[in-house]
């Protein structure tokens, strides 16, 4: 990181030579034996949209599916028909999947996922994406995250969430994820002497990102103390530690490179991936992710290291996870997360920007659509359309996702590290 | 002539100078029940299940179904009902004469005695003494033991048990001998559970009252109540049982005719 | 350090009664199992014939080898507390209605990490538990993490009360208290801290030794009670549901007897008339009310028990008739458990092997004692659990109940 702001940067020379692709690590698809005569077709994203927040909202998820699809149309320029891919990431859908979306939406294509991942759904539609268009199995995926909220909806999904939820965790009285963050919070507080007060400071921070943004449902400035004397939710978390479920969407588009410059639409490369489900099973709590045996390969193949990254979005349902995220994507070592925080800012000015639009914590949870917040974000500082307020010189930004709390820990944990395109 | 008599008596009645009394205990489910040693097979108490009571079982109407004994409240004991008069003809419910079912009353007083000992025995002396002032038992009467026994709301104290069993009233074996032999009464009646003494077990032949009545095929009344209403001679009394085939016996609706001059005062 | 229940005050009439709610109740069939031995009050988890892995939680294939030959075994429940958390909100009313709630996070020796209710009296972490399991207001099996000893007051643990049927502070109905069973059953409500006990009984002039000591109590009192009457069951049910906390159903009628050996069937339907029908009486007049009630404070009403008989699982033809009406007993009294189910009453049967009472005279030991009897329900109680099966020839009956009813019932025909 190399900002300005309270934290230095500990390591050597601050890049001055004009932005330059570091060294591919991966030869070109199409040379050597054997090799085809096309030319490798690379996908990049682009066209970030997000239909609006709501706290509560009449319509369906069909409807704001659709929002993002038209949105996604309309600065794209191009018409529906043009869109032969759609992934869809919902929990409200029911009883539709992606499927049906089909002929309410009244697209044809050739390419479907139905995702109902959570909080990971953005980076594991991406990577597929990305497959199929790579492959010539699509030439434009949609990538849309979306969910309706109705005023019983969050109690009415937890009786039906995951089998272990209903059979292990809901007869508990701890409905939804609060209970697992509340144990996992004091167990890491307990055991690497991580305080309210690190956590509240990622909180504060990223609300101020949030008053940035216009599509963020938090308004208000958060001070240290309200985030410290809030509403006690479970011990120790309290009301500023906990998204709030609400209505919404998000989407990108995947397409060619060759397609993108085409329609002259700015993009950014998605220099690598990962995804991994149910990492370290056997761990008695969940205090790392799948992203500790995937970090190396992430970084590997896209060429760049931890210190390279000019922003980072995590999934951040809660502060703690955050934090794990951070440590187990290598920008520091495991435990020294609270250290971290304290050395550190995370405004967009700071020296680690983080959730530079504010994080579903400020924003809200639109359920799927929170999956996607990261992306979409990312996209908007690599292009320079941001919403809200930019990361200097950003080239490289970190997206992480991760979710799926179905009995007592998130089963699934993803990352991408997405580059500024070369002009 | 009968007819102006029966004529006279419908007068009689519909002006109140021949009263109705009711010498019936209410059949409910409180009423004590006659209980026999838990091996053996037990008569029903009353019982009594709604069937409907203007509602969702029945809209315009209220009705019951009940069950019971043979010999359940204020009845009637035909001879069948004891081993010693099964063989005789007419011996049931259905077949006893009918003409036996309506007769002449003769009230035995012995609510003093009673009083004093529950365990009291009627004897011939007993009789001997009555008929000194009230005259001789006529023929196919009915003998009727008054004790005040029905007095006994209380069901503990109207079974009256402690650990030898029950203790109520009841005909000594040489009376009941008498009645049959030297009166030839119709039958017999008590206010307590048993024609025979609680203690009757113990007596010579045990229960001599069903022992003897039932053998010469006469008949039985229990529980009956307000004797102490009825003139020691001149009532008559309605005591039909159910016309139940091969009946041993029937709750009755117990009544006894009185005339205004013969009606009990003091 | 927990505080012990206080006599709770008495209710204001001019409030509301708290209705009763019930704690998420769904369960998936291989979670079911949870319960099921719950409801004996035995601690189960599924563990893998072939590997060994114990699962957690329940599911139908091994985690670690995918092997389909699951079995539920007992479990120590020993485990390291890992960590806590107390809920102050909750979305389920329930538990919106009862926070502050603590909850634990343990993982077991045997394994898997569990989420369970936490006794106030565990230690803080980090620190060694005992997990077990009770029924909740829903009839579920659930966790509960319990401190490795005892600490005063247990008991009185506030979520604990919520599972069990303590009849502490409480008022009972033995509905027959003349028998052995039912003075037995008196004396230890009494002794377990039940503040009233009504006495049923029939038949007034009946008397039984033991009975008159009984009356003078000074918590007991005599209420006419003849399940053979439905009017008698209205009366004293319009008379006392209203405050009946537990009812004990001791009412029987018991005669040694099968189809042969006594003609007619009076005798059966006497058994019959109060086994079967008098249960049936009892719950339509008393259930009501009761299930009203579930959630009325400190001393809620809380459960319904029924004195079965082993015989009501596999006939036992000497006393064949009687296991009959058993039999219907039982069945409805599985009826009466989930009507219950909405009101939060546990429904508890307790299946005795011979009691040794006069109609069991002629059976050789071993039988069991009322005073054991007793004790086995008031157990039963505080634990709230759902059969019991008191003494060595239940225990027995159960097992091989378990293992072959053919088999037993070709045991019991020779």
């Amino acid at each position: 990181m190399v900002k300005g702001g309270k934290a230095r940067r500990k390591t050597a020379a601050r890049k001055t030579a004009p932005r330059k692709m570091p060294p591919r690590r991966y030869p070109r698809r199409g040379s050597g034996v054997g090799a085809r005569s096309s030319k490798p077709r690379e996908a990049v994203v682009t066209v970030p949209v997000t239909v609006p927040y709501v706290r509560y909202s009449l319509r369906s998820a069909h409807w704001f599916v659709a929002r993002a699809l038209a949105q996604l149309l309309k600065q794209s320029g191009l018409d529906k028909s043009d869109i032969d891919g759609l992934s869809v990431g919902s929990f409200t859908l029911s009883p539709d999947t992606a499927i049906g979306l089909t002929q309410h939406l009244g697209v044809t294509v050739r390419w479907l996922d139905h995702l109902p991942l959570g909080g990971a759904c953005g980076i594991v539609a991406l990577r597929r994406a990305l497959r199929a268009v790579e492959a010539a199995d699509a030439e434009v995926v949609a990538c849309i995250g979306a969910d309706t909220n109705h005023v019983d909806s969050f109690r009415q999904s937890l009786g039906s969430f995951s089998v272990f939820a209903r059979d292990a965790v809901l007869p508990y009285g701890a409905g939804g994820p609060n209970a697992s963050f509340a144990f996992l919070t004091s167990y890491y507080m307990r055991t690497f002497g991580a305080t309210r007060e690190d956590f509240g400071k990622i909180c504060v921070a990223q609300r101020e990102n949030a008053l940035g943004y216009p599509h963020a449902l938090f308004k208000k400035k958060l001070t240290l103390e309200e985030y410290l004397h809030a509403r006690p939710i479970a011990d120790p978390i309290r009301l500023f530690d906990c998204v709030m479920p609400c209505a919404g969407a998000e989407g990108f588009l995947v397409m060619t490179r060759e397609r993108a410059r085409a329609l002259g639409l700015p993009f950014a490369e998605v220099r690598s991936t990962c995804e991994r489900h149910n990492a370290f099973p056997d761990d008695p709590i969940q205090i790392r992710g799948g992203w500790v045996l995937d970090r190396d390969q992430l970084y590997g193949k896209a060429g760049v290291e931890p210190k390279d990254i000019d922003f980072v979005e995590t999934y951040d349902d809660y502060p703690v996870m955050s934090i794990i995220q951070i440590e187990d994507l290598g920008f520091c070592a495991k435990g020294e997360g609270a250290e971290f925080i304290r050395r550190h800012s995370f405004t967009t000015e700071g020296s680690f920007p983080l959730n530079t639009s504010g994080g579903q914590l400020s924003v809200g949870q639109a359920g799927c659509a929170a999956g996607f917040l990261g992306l979409v974000e990312s996209i908007r500082q690599l292009t320079d359309r941001n919403l809200a307020r930019a990361v200097p010189d950003a080239r490289f930004g970190l997206a992480v996702g991760f979710g799926m709390i179905t009995y007592d820990r998130g089963l699934c944990s993803g990352a991408a590290v997405l580059g500024r395109a070369d002009a | 002539m009968a007819r102006s008599s029966l004529a006279t008596l419908a007068a009689e009645l519909a002006s109140g100078a021949v009263r109705v009394i009711d010498l019936t205990q209410t059949l409910s489910p409180e009423f004590p029940q006659i209980m026999l040693p838990p091996e053996f097979g037990q008569c029903w108490p009353f019982r009594i299940e709604e069937v409907s009571r203007y509602d969702e079982r029945g809209p315009a109407w209220y009705w019951n179904n009940f069950s019971c004994g043979e010999h359940t409240g204020t009845h009637f004991d035909a001879p069948i009902h004891w081993a010693s008069g099964r063989d005789l003809p007419l011996n049931a419910t259905d077949t006893v004469p009918v003409q036996h079912l309506i007769g002449a009353a003769c009230v035995i007083d012995c609510s003093r005695e009673a009083a004093l000992d529950a365990d009291f025995l009627l004897t011939v002396e007993h009789l001997e003494r009555w008929e000194s002032a009230h005259g001789p038992i006529p023929p196919r009467a009915w003998v009727l033991m008054r004790t005040d026994w029905s007095k006994r709301t209380d069901p503990v104290a109207y079974q009256n048990y402690d650990e030898t069993g029950q203790h109520t009233p009841g005909p000594a074996a040489d009376a009941v001998r008498f009645l049959i032999e030297e009166r030839d009464v119709i039958g017999f009646g008590t206010e307590s559970i048993g024609t025979d003494s609680g203690q009757g077990y113990h007596l010579t032949p045990p229960y001599p009252c069903h022992y003897y009545m039932h053998g010469a095929g006469r008949y039985g009344l229990q529980c009956l109540t307000n004797l102490d209403l009825l003139p020691p001679t001149g009532a008559v009394i309605f005591c039909a049982p159910l016309k139940i085939k091969g009946g041993s016996g029937s709750p009755i609706r117990a009544l006894a005719l009185v005339s205004h001059e013969g009606s009990k005062h003091g | 350090m927990i505080r012990p229940l206080a006599r709770p005050r008495r209710k204001n009439p001019a409030l509301r009664t708290r209705q009763p709610l019930l704690p998420p109740g769904a369960r998936s069939r291989a979670a079911l199992g949870l319960t099921a031995a719950a409801a004996l009050g035995r601690f189960e988890l599924q563990v893998c014939e072939e590997c060994g892995a114990v699962q957690y939680p329940p599911r139908e294939i091994c985690h670690c080898c995918l092997s389909g030959a699951l079995r539920w075994r007992e479990q120590s429940g020993l485990g390291e507390l890992l960590s806590t958390t107390v809920l102050h909100h909750s979305h389920d009313p329930f538990f919106r209605e009862r926070v502050p709630w603590r909850l634990g996070l343990v993982r077991l020796d045997a394994g898997p990490t569990v989420v369970a209710h936490l006794h106030s009296g565990c230690r803080p972490v980090p620190s060694r538990v005992r997990v077990g399991v009770r029924l909740d207001k829903s009839g579920q099996g659930v966790l509960l993490a319990f401190p490795l000893d005892e600490v005063p007051n247990m008991a009185d643990d506030p979520e604990l009360r919520e599972m069990t049927c303590d009849p502490r502070f409480r008022k009972a109905l033995v509905t027959d208290g003349k028998t052995g069973v039912g003075q037995a059953l008196v004396r230890a409500l009494i002794g377990a801290g039940a503040d009233l006990v009504w006495v049923g009984y029939a038949e007034p002039w009946k008397r039984q030794p033991g009975f008159a000591e009984l009356e003078a109590l000074p918590q007991v009192a005599l209420v006419p009670l003849d399940l053979t009457d439905s009017r008698s069951v209205k009366e004293t049910a319009a008379e006392i549901a209203g405050r009946v906390d537990i009812l004990v159903n001791t009412a029987e009628v018991h005669r040694a007897h099968g189809i042969a050996s006594r003609s007619g069937v009076e005798s059966a339907r006497a058994e019959m008339d109060v086994n079967y029908f008098g249960l049936l009486r009892l719950a339509q007049e008393f259930a009501p009310a009761m299930r009203a009630r579930g959630a009325d404070g400190a001393s809620s009403a809380t459960a319904w028990v029924n004195v079965l008989s082993i015989y009501a699982l596999a006939n036992y033809p000497p006393h064949g008739t009687f296991s009959a009406s058993k039999a219907a007993a039982l069945s409805l009294s599985q009826c009466l458990r989930a009507e219950m189910r909405p009101g939060g009453i546990r429904v508890i049967n307790v299946f005795p092997g011979p009691i040794d009472d006069e109609w069991s005279q002629t059976l050789p030991p071993p039988k069991l004692s009322a005073a054991a009897l007793a004790k086995s329900v008031i157990r039963a109680l505080e634990d709230g659990v759902e059969d019991v099966y008191p003494g060595e020839v239940a225990e027995e009956w159960l097992a091989r109940l378990r293992e072959s009813p053919k088999t037993l019932e070709r045991e019991l025909s020779l």
